[in-house]
């Protein structure tokens, strides 16, 4: 059979249509869940987790007969750690996949890539990472902790265990910054005082100076917000200067993608972190969700903090649908406006009409031999640092993210 | 007076890792007039080269002066002939090249160790000073930087085989003429500067959480030093890690990490603006 080209391209895009045509019909019973997570690339030890958990959530939503007697289909995007892929995948998402929500971001940088693009095309968004917090916008739902909620009760915790001075070492950029204040908040509440605050951008790596600084104001307690991979040598040559059993350290960062599985135990033993997940949790709700992980991925040790709140996210964004009836998305933000709240790993997550932020348990931990030790458990901790600025329930049009002004 | 004494460790601590971090470059761009952009990953990998020894079993310190420098060394002399001997004496296409390299180690890095932050704790405890603590791991930098280039002062100017070496970098043609295979020297000086690189990345490693884009952080700084060190060596290479050591220390102790890392650059803009030849352009003049 001889065939010239114009009858091949007419062929094969007859073709093509042809075998869309099932898929189409096919997609308009489903319902389209959009996800933009690096899996790959410098950030990917925070994104493959959570893409893992967001099959494994909607892996049981499917087989457990799936939203409204629909199945739901997922649309991944990987941004391979790049922001610009963030837009790009957010319009492709929004115009040609016209998907019915998107879970995902990382970094705030990407979050605020593709914030506005879901607000201007009306598709509800879910980031479902700890973040610096402040973000007002109504079409946005964040089920992750925000400095305040961490530093409200790490800070006394550590204080009680040390002393009132404080030192402060932040990531220089939005996220440390803001919680450098929040820090400094709580511990002058509490009765303390910062002798010493030093932020450092995200590429250094040499801490001696640092530390022989930190020796000069001779604080009790180190409070330490770094972020990255540069950043975790701090941890190292502190406990190589000796410093460790010195003077305590905690932390609101280290541990959310697994850092402290990074250091050796007389590294980390006794560094003092506030989350609201820890593979160590001693709950039903965890073993349940660590099996299931288990059976689906053979290997729990890759879960942290980030994960567990996309799965999270994704059961919020469910109940919501659920309790909508619909997938329509003012029905569904209503519906989630209603302070719904599901039980999750990390026990009961209830989203706040207010914010849109999640209240949520927060546990007090210490590193203990690689893993994470419970040491108390704070009940339904709220998101009181963006409450102080933002009430989409009086301004629904609101669209910005606050820096907080302590 | 504990404090002064600290302090001092830690200047002398910043000069030690300035000249370790640009030894190697020093001796393939210094010398042999290579732009090799892939230095940053020579440490890298001499970092992996620890790491993975050391959790073979094998003690660090063998881990660290031996095998890192070694297989970073066979890592650059298969580099140096695919790639390298073809590009001598073309400058910015060595450039080019070695940028592609340092992609694709950075690629191998990640498949083989995977995207994700690690490390080996510092074999050398801490001691106190007075009312300080001081990383005891310091003083074996400093003394390995060092011995490092009192080796490299030895081997460069006490041996011939350091002279033939300097003779063919000067004029290749006349090294030939006089029976020497520039081909050779040229391949063995190579290696030598990567085992260099990968001595920095391995003594290094346990300071820091090593990813396979660790080397980006190194890349600048041995840069700069060794253009600003100028034509000497090694004279321009202690020297100009000695100054802008000082300088960044001063201002990091005085004003805080973040300015006396801005004020090492604005130094070597001020530096390259008065000696465009770089210090030893001017000053110490003919010494090695």
């Amino acid at each position: 059979m001889s065939l010239n080209r114009r009858e091949f391209l007419g062929r094969s895009a007859a073709l093509t249509t042809a075998s869309l045509l099932p898929y189409a019909a096919y997609a308009a019973d489903t319902i389209k869940l959009g996800s933009v997570l690096d899996t790959s690339g410098i950030f990917d030890a925070y994104g493959k987790p959570m893409d893992q958990a967001m099959r494994l959530a909607l892996k049981q939503i499917n087989d457990t007969g799936g939203l409204l007697d629909r199945q739901v289909e997922l649309m991944a995007y990987d941004t391979q750690s790049d922001m610009a892929l963030y837009s790009q995948y957010a319009q492709q998402l929004t115009r040609q996949d016209q998907v019915d929500v998107v879970h995902g971001g990382i970094l705030s940088a990407s979050r605020e890539a593709i914030r506005q693009t879901m607000r201007k095309s009306n598709t509800l968004y879910f980031y479902n990472v700890q973040y610096e917090g402040g973000v007002c916008d109504r079409n946005i739902f964040v089920t992750g902790v925000t400095p305040a909620q961490q530093v409200a009760v790490l800070v006394p915790y550590a204080m009680k265990k040390s002393g009132p001075k404080v030192h402060i070492l932040a990531a220089d950029y939005n996220y440390g910054q803001i919680t450098a204040r929040w820090i400094k908040k709580f511990v002058e509440d509490n009765g303390g005082e910062v002798v010493g605050t030093d932020f450092f951008p995200l590429d250094v790596s040499d801490f001696g100076s640092t530390i022989t600084k930190i020796q000069q104001t001779a604080p009790d307690l180190v409070v330490a917000p770094l972020v990255g991979g540069a950043h975790l040598s701090f941890f190292r040559q502190w406990a190589a200067a000796g410093m460790k059993d010195r003077i305590p350290l905690a932390s609101t960062t280290m541990g959310v993608g697994n850092e402290h599985k990074v250091l050796t135990p007389e590294e980390g033993n006794g560094i003092m972190v506030a989350y609201n997940y820890s593979q160590e949790l001693d709950t039903e709700a965890n073993r349940v969700f660590k099996d299931k992980w288990q059976a689906e991925y053979g290997d729990t040790t890759a879960i942290h903090e980030l994960a567990v709140s996309t799965y999270q996210g994704i059961l919020l964004w469910a109940e919501g649908v659920r309790q909508a009836g619909s997938v329509e998305h003012d029905a569904v933000v209503e519906a989630l406006e209603t302070g719904i709240s599901i039980d999750g790993p990390a026990g009961k997550v209830t989203l706040d009409p207010q914010t849109h932020h999640a209240t949520l348990d927060v546990h007090i931990m210490e590193f203990e031999d690689q893993g994470m030790t419970v040491i108390e458990t704070l009940q339904q901790i709220a998101p009181v640092d963006t409450q102080a600025v933002c009430n989409l329930q009086e301004n629904p049009d609101d669209n910005q993210q606050y820096e907080i002004q302590i | 007076m504990d404090l002064s004494f600290v302090i001092l460790v830690e200047v002398l601590y910043a000069v030690a890792s300035l000249v370790l971090i640009s030894a190697g470059l020093a001796v393939v761009f210094g010398m042999m007039k290579v732009i090799n952009l892939a230095h940053g990953e020579f440490m890298m990998m001499g970092g992996y080269a620890t790491i993975t020894a050391a959790n073979l079993g094998i003690n660090v310190f063998v881990a660290m002066l031996v095998i890192a420098p070694l297989v970073v060394g066979l890592i650059g002399l298969v580099v140096e002939r695919l790639v390298i001997r073809h590009l001598y004496g073309r400058l910015v296409d060595t450039m080019l090249a070695t940028w592609g390299l340092s992609l694709m180690f950075i690629g191998l890095a990640t498949m083989i160790f995977g995207n994700t932050t690690t490390g080996i704790s510092t074999p050398i405890t801490g001691f106190t000073v007075g009312d300080y603590q001081i990383n005891g791991y310091n003083f074996f930098i400093i003394v390995v930087s060092v011995v490092l280039v009192l080796c490299m002062l030895a081997v460069l100017k006490g041996t011939r085989a350091g002279l033939i070496a300097r003779g063919t970098m000067q004029r290749s043609d006349m090294a030939a003429a006089l029976g020497y295979s520039p081909d050779r020297i040229y391949m063995a000086t190579f290696f030598c500067g990567s085992a260099l690189s990968g001595l920095a990345g391995a003594v290094l490693a346990p300071l820091v959480g090593l990813v396979p884009t660790s080397g980006g952080a190194y890349i600048a700084k041995a840069f700069i030093t060794v253009i600003a060190g100028g034509p000497s060596l090694i004279a321009g290479l202690v020297s100009s890690a000695t100054s802008f050591g000082l300088v960044s220390q001063i201002f990091t102790f005085t004003i805080s990490p973040v300015i006396g890392e801005v004020v090492l650059l604005v130094a070597a803009v001020i530096v390259l603006r008065l000696m465009p030849q770089g210090i030893t352009g001017r000053f110490f003049r003919g010494k090695l």
